[in-house]
């Protein structure tokens, strides 16, 4: 099924739902501001300061539609590579963001062990993560079992890309919590590639969202480029777990802006003409157009955040790059815990 | 002291433990109702709910993928492998994931929780239900390896598993379930993870093992003592972190090192401790280190005679002490 905020909420797409002007706004800055670290973080890659980077363009709008749906300190997250939009609202400052990318001691993902974009915050709830993927999904079952044993009433949510749809831990996780009701989102951010390996080889059906009542659950199909209807259903998704009657599959459906990573060339498997089309689905400039419309955000507005954010991350940069190595004689530190 | 077998041992270990801290579940395979394929959760479901006593669908890698997110969520999770040999799917979760989350998130993170997994053959399971995996996961920095011998050990080790706050692979020969007995304390005692201990006390040879071929070795030491060999059995109890000081000084006290084990014998767990010996305590040896293995085979068969012919036994195990005690 795929939805849209006019489907759920009639009027909505026009109001932006019951979100006020200064959360719109506070959304909008989230969104500018993972872009505008985004796009940092590959001139680092380019100045040969970053060893890697991995990208969240293009999926802002996923990302901070269904994080504003949960509740920060309380919830758990558990994002995948892609998921710097997430973890911004979540709570993880544009600084600890940089720390990681330069591998730094005070990196709070991982003290600058694991490669950037692996990111995690016990504090924040965002809960660490590998390499290989989909290994999230199954811990997202876990943590919601506990959560149900310990009688609590946190969401867990979790997120991966359309190509981790293929692996084991994408089925035995989901179908867990569908078999135990378990308050878990899982959401996929369908941007059509994994690497350069497009969505039609990677499964028959076209949509993600169809394997949802395979497994019993609701599966959800929203345009993960209009921020407003990914909140909304995230929502919806959010009460039906807080309420115990489980899970919920969604397929946000997005655009990847860059190439997978700072070391691929996605000229060598995407046309001209998609190259230069999928700009036209950016949903940065779809939320910006949004607000200019709604008269919550002026042009002279939109300038003046766009500078603060780009001092922001300026600050971000610098003191990250300050920021101390990790001492070599750490490395034998936190094998076991005590 | 009453004496219990060693799958009363765990079960015993489970409920003393479950009883005191109720954020300890069991999940995995036929473990609530019909208490386990090989009956060691068996009445915990009546005691501690079918929430607390779980079934899990037939999926190994969830089974500990999901114990892992329990164990991040403030819970005490100990996931059931129904057999080792079904363990395979669940290797990237127990080694990527399980086992390095503590050192990626540089000690922010950490994954509290116990895999049991019966192990071992000489019960007719065939390729699937006879193996040994300890190789492979003592290997593995972040991970702690478990397989007692005896039903004190069994019980008051898996209580310092339970405690820990790490990834412990808690391995119980499955033969040893029902065949081996012995005197269990009944207060509350805990056996450390880490130290190895004399089972036997010798002074010709040292053999290291573990598991069902700890009993086999002591019932070869006692036969070969009537010939006047006198063997030291070293049970190591545990494979990770492994008590080194115990093995060299064993070793440096007889001069002659025995390790036997199930596990087929290239990249086993043998090699480990012979390099160790060879590394630190050369210059006490007085014969070749010897290591007693499965053979080179993918498993181990079905047909009485060739699992007969795998199987180390006792008198295989004596052959080989006789050789060394004469070298």
């Amino acid at each position: 099924m795929t939805v849209s905020i006019a489907d759920l909420v009639p009027g909505a797409s026009e109001s932006g739902g019951d979100l006020s002007a200064a959360t719109l706004r506070e959304m909008f800055r989230f969104m500018l501001l993972a872009r505008v670290l985004d796009e940092r973080m590959w001139l680092l890659n380019r100045a040969g300061k970053a060893p890697f980077v991995i990208s969240c363009q293009g999926h802002e709008a996923a990302q901070v539609g269904a994080a504003f749906a949960l509740t920060r300190g309380k919830d758990f997250t558990l994002p995948y590579y892609r998921g710097l939009a997430t973890v911004l609202v979540m709570g993880m400052t544009p600084t600890e963001v940089m720390l990681g990318l330069f591998a730094r001691a005070t990196d709070p993902s991982s003290g600058g062990r694991q490669m950037p974009a692996h990111y995690s915050h016990r504090r924040l709830k965002i809960i660490t993560q590998s390499s290989p993927v989909g290994t999230q999904i199954a811990h997202a079952a876990g943590v919601g079992l506990a959560e149900r044993i310990k009688g609590g009433d946190a969401v867990v949510w979790t997120s991966f890309g359309e190509g981790t749809t293929s692996q084991g831990d994408f089925h035995e996780g989901i179908n867990l919590a569908a078999v135990q009701q378990l308050p878990v989102i899982f959401q996929c951010e369908n941007n059509e590639y994994a690497i350069s390996v497009p969505q039609k080889q990677q499964m028959a059906v076209t949509s993600v969202a169809d394997r949802g009542p395979a497994y019993g659950i609701p599966g959800i199909s929203v345009d993960g480029t209009d921020l407003l209807s990914v909140y909304e259903v995230t929502r919806r998704a959010v009460e039906r777990a807080r309420r115990g009657d489980g899970s919920t599959l969604i397929e946000a459906r997005v655009v990847r802006l860059t190439a997978h990573s700072s070391d691929d060339n996605d000229r060598t498997y995407r046309s001209q003409r998609e190259l230069k089309s999928m700009r036209l689905s950016d949903p940065l400039a779809r939320f910006a157009a949004y607000l200019h419309d709604q008269d919550m955000l002026s042009e002279a507005e939109e300038r003046d955040l766009r500078a603060e954010i780009g001092a922001e991350v300026d600050a971000a940069t610098e003191a990250a790059e300050q920021a101390p190595m990790p001492d070599p004689e750490t490395l034998h530190n936190y094998v076991y815990a005590l | 002291m009453p004496e219990i077998n060693l799958l009363e041992a765990i079960r015993q270990g489970l409920d003393e433990m479950m009883a005191q801290d109720d954020r300890i579940f069991i999940f995995g395979e036929d473990v609530g109702r019909r208490g386990g394929v090989f009956r060691v959760t068996e009445g915990l479901i009546d005691k501690y709910g079918p929430l607390r006593v779980l079934d899990s669908p037939l999926a190994e890698s969830v089974i500990v993928g999901a114990c892992i997110g329990a164990a991040m969520n403030d819970t005490r999770p100990i996931a059931e492998i129904q057999f080792a040999d079904f363990i395979a799917p669940a290797f990237n979760q127990i080694v990527q994931e399980a086992a390095r989350i503590h050192y990626r998130s540089n000690g922010d993170w950490s994954v509290p929780m116990v895999i049991r997994a019966p192990y071992g053959g000489g019960i007719h399971g065939a390729l699937y239900h006879s193996q040994s995996i300890e190789a492979f996961f003592a290997h593995v920095p972040g991970l702690k390896v478990v397989a007692p011998a005896t039903p004190y050990d069994a019980k008051g080790l898996l209580k310092s598993a339970i405690e820990d706050n790490n990834p412990v692979l808690f391995l119980e020969h499955k033969k040893t379930y029902r065949l081996i007995k012995g005197q269990v304390p009944e207060h509350d005692y805990r056996v450390p993870i880490g130290p190895a201990e004399i089972k036997r006390p010798g002074e010709d040879l040292s053999v290291f093992a573990y598991g069902l071929m700890i009993h086999y070795c002591l019932e070869a030491a006692q036969s070969l003592a009537a010939s006047g060999v006198s063997v030291e059995v070293v049970d190591l109890r545990t494979l990770r972190p492994l008590d080194v000081p115990t093995i060299l000084a064993s070793s440096r006290r007889t001069g002659k090192v025995l390790i036997v084990h199930e596990d087929n014998l290239t990249g086993g767990f043998g090699g480990e401790i012979a390099a160790l010996i060879a590394e630190h305590a050369f210059e006490y040896l007085d014969a070749p280190i010897v290591r007693l293995g499965g053979p080179d085979v993918p498993a181990m068969p079905f047909a009485r005679s060739l699992e007969d012919a795998f199987m180390p036994n006792p008198q295989k195990i004596i052959e080989a002490m006789r050789r060394l005690a004469a070298y």
